[in-house]
């Protein structure tokens, strides 16, 4: 090896490690810290302790919060796969004048639609539907930010689905509400599950929308309530902070796991290319 | 069982496309009936409209004397074969087979129990719990066959059959095919674009082009006397001859300056017609003789048994089946004769002229 090219070689690994410290650090922190006796901001071995924990579950607002995230993520998430399942499916099999455009349109608005650019107009239209500090207020703004994108992505899946299978179900006698039940659903299952994934993802991360839209703390998910995390002195409570951000990850975490490991595959076969 | 009757059956597109041009069909209770044509001549739109997956325009469909034009695909009690065979890919053969009885509410035990039974009548009795994917193609054809035999149709509809299997397999599951219609007695109605598909299998066939109907026949009626020319350079797997030529008196036609004998026909001295006939129905020569076609030898086409011979002569091209064990060397002069009770002769409106039916209504 000539000089030049260990050299090279060294800066190259070099460079590699400063950038993996770089994303690694948060993570490691987010690992040891909810361990650590006395947490601060660097990442560093811990004291070994699990008090932390016991002080979250002790602390009916945190775990209050994490049951409200829950609400918001299934309630949105099932609101976004039915609807944007139900629009797919009908935007690739039905010819409407349009139609692209009309996706593409809404695709561009929702970016806006749950964005700060809305902020004063959700807000306003929440106040007029009574929908001020109403869990269903915040489903509702974040479902209808979520579903083109929704529909967009499974319309994709819908439109590769060839029309035989349905056709002959029909043939067979199927109803329209069996051919979607049997064959149709089955058949986009992993654009559903990914959907469902992404928009729990999306919903368990939001800030925004409820805390813009909730006023009362035991309605606010788990994003808006580590915002209060404070002790006394007006300083963050890091102990707190760490901990509750490792088990506000977890679900996540858990959630995506399982359905790649259970879906992260696609039917092969049945027709004939 | 029943009967299938097509009456002025039009399809018009939105936009105009006429798919079907005033259909008019009967196919006969446990008749196997082929519905043959080029691309785009709307076979399978006529399928598709038997069906009920594609909605008339005009005209009615009967099955077994109902009218069922108005009809719901479901409510027909017809079984249709895609031609990609579209097996549910998240089910198994087992639930595949069974997915009509699903439908019409069968217990669960009694599905599994007919669809063991159907499939082990097709010889898939082993393969029950695999998924779609996992079979041959001609195994998936299978499949789809046992799914619309468990429909217990009054007619299956078959688009394309054979056109997804390998040649070998084609002609296996040709033969299975045939053999279970005759054994389940049931009407069959099947697209095809292959001729040789069409005769090998069908009753009767109706070549099909533009969305008409161009003849009715059975195989050896459309082999033999093809209608007009369109059925004429349709039908056969060595294309017919088809030359120009004019009537010259005492039964001949004459075709490229040489007078050739063409059977009894009433046509009178003077009238130009087309001059048919098939390469298997030439005799071919060396030596020039009386009613034989001269040409040069410019293609050679081996056909295993027998050599297809292109000869270029004042006629235009001429194709002649001969036999294997004559040598036909390229660039030579040969002679082609054709048997006087084969040639067909065409009136300049492509209609058949001579020789005449031998009986009335065939």
């Amino acid at each position: 090896m000539t000089p030049a090219r260990a050299v090279r070689v060294v800066v190259r690994y070099t460079f590699v490690c400063a950038v993996l410290g770089f994303f690694t650090l948060p993570l490691l922190w987010l690992a040891f810290a909810p361990f650590d006796r006395d947490p601060s901001i660097a990442a560093s071995l811990p004291q070994f302790t699990l008090h932390n924990f016991r002080e979250l579950l002790d602390n009916e607002q945190a775990l209050r919060s994490l049951r409200n995230s829950l609400v918001l993520a299934a309630g949105t998430g099932g609101i976004v796969v039915t609807l944007a399942a139900a629009a797919a499916y009908a935007l690739s099999r039905v010819r409407l004048p349009g139609r692209d455009g009309l996706l593409y349109a809404l695709l561009l608005l929702s970016s806006i639609v749950t964005g700060t650019a809305a902020m004063v107009p959700l807000f306003n239209l929440a106040y007029e539907l009574d929908l001020i500090d109403s869990q269903l207020g915040v489903i509702l703004v974040l479902s209808g930010g979520l579903l083109p994108s929704a529909i967009f992505i499974l319309k994709d899946f819908t439109d590769t689905t060839p029309r035989s299978y349905e056709e002959s179900a029909r043939v067979f006698g199927a109803s329209p509400l069996q051919i979607v039940a049997h064959i149709v659903v089955p058949l986009i299952r992993p654009g559903l599950a990914t959907i469902a994934v992404w928009s729990v993802a999306q919903v368990w991360g939001n800030f925004l929308i409820p805390f813009l839209l909730l006023r009362s703390p035991e309605k606010s998910p788990a994003a808006v309530v580590m915002y209060t995390f404070y002790t006394e002195g007006g300083q963050p409570d890091l102990a707190l902070i760490s901990t509750f951000s490792l088990l506000y990850s977890l679900p996540v975490v858990v959630m995506f796991l399982f359905v790649s490991s259970r879906y992260g595959f696609r039917f092969h076969g049945g027709i004939k290319h | 069982m029943a009967a299938i009757e097509l009456a002025a059956l039009s399809k018009v597109y939105p936009g105009g496309v006429t798919a079907l041009d005033a259909v008019d069909l009967t196919i006969a209770d446990g008749e196997f009936f082929a519905l043959l044509g080029p691309s785009g001549c709307g076979k399978t739109t006529l399928l598709r409209t038997i069906a009920g997956l594609e909605e008339a325009t005009g005209g009615a469909v009967r099955i077994g004397g109902d009218d069922v034009t108005a009809l719901p695909p479901g409510r027909r009690d017809v079984a249709m074969v895609f031609q990609d065979y579209a097996l549910f890919p998240h089910m198994s053969v087992s639930d595949n087979i069974a997915y009509p009885l699903r439908i019409k509410k069968v217990a669960g035990a009694e599905r599994r129990a007919k669809a063991a039974e159907t499939a082990g009548a097709l010889g898939l009795g082993g393969l029950l719990e695999r998924r779609p994917g996992q079979l041959s193609g001609g195994q998936q054809q299978r499949v789809a066959l046992a799914r619309a035999m468990a429909y217990r149709p009054r007619a299956f509809l078959l688009d394309e059959p054979l056109s997804n299997l390998d040649a070998r397999m084609r002609l296996e599951a040709r033969t299975f095919l045939k053999r279970l219609q005759r054994e389940l007695r049931v009407t069959c109605v099947f697209v095809t674009h292959d001729q040789a598909e069409a005769l090998a299998l069908a009753d009767r066939i109706a070549v099909l082009d533009d969305g008409r109907v161009r003849q009715i026949g059975t195989p050896a009626e459309v082999f033999r006397r093809p209608a007009n020319t369109f059925v004429a350079s349709f039908i056969g797997s060595t294309p017919m001859n088809l030359l120009d030529g004019v009537v010259t008196g005492d039964g001949r036609v004459g075709v490229g300056g040489v007078p050739l004998p063409a059977g009894e026909h009433g046509l009178p001295d003077g009238e130009r017609v087309t001059f048919a006939v098939r390469p298997e129905y030439l005799g071919y020569g060396t030596e020039p003789v009386p009613g034989a076609l001269p040409g040069r030898v410019t293609v050679v086409e081996n056909l295993g048994s027998a050599q297809l011979v292109t000869l270029d002569g004042d006629a235009g091209s001429v194709q002649v089946v001969v036999d294997e064990d004559v040598p036909v060397p390229l660039g030579a002069t040969g002679y082609a004769a054709p048997r006087p009770e084969r040639v067909l002769l065409y009136r300049r409106d492509g209609e058949l002229a001579a020789p005449e039916a031998p009986h009335a209504g065939a």
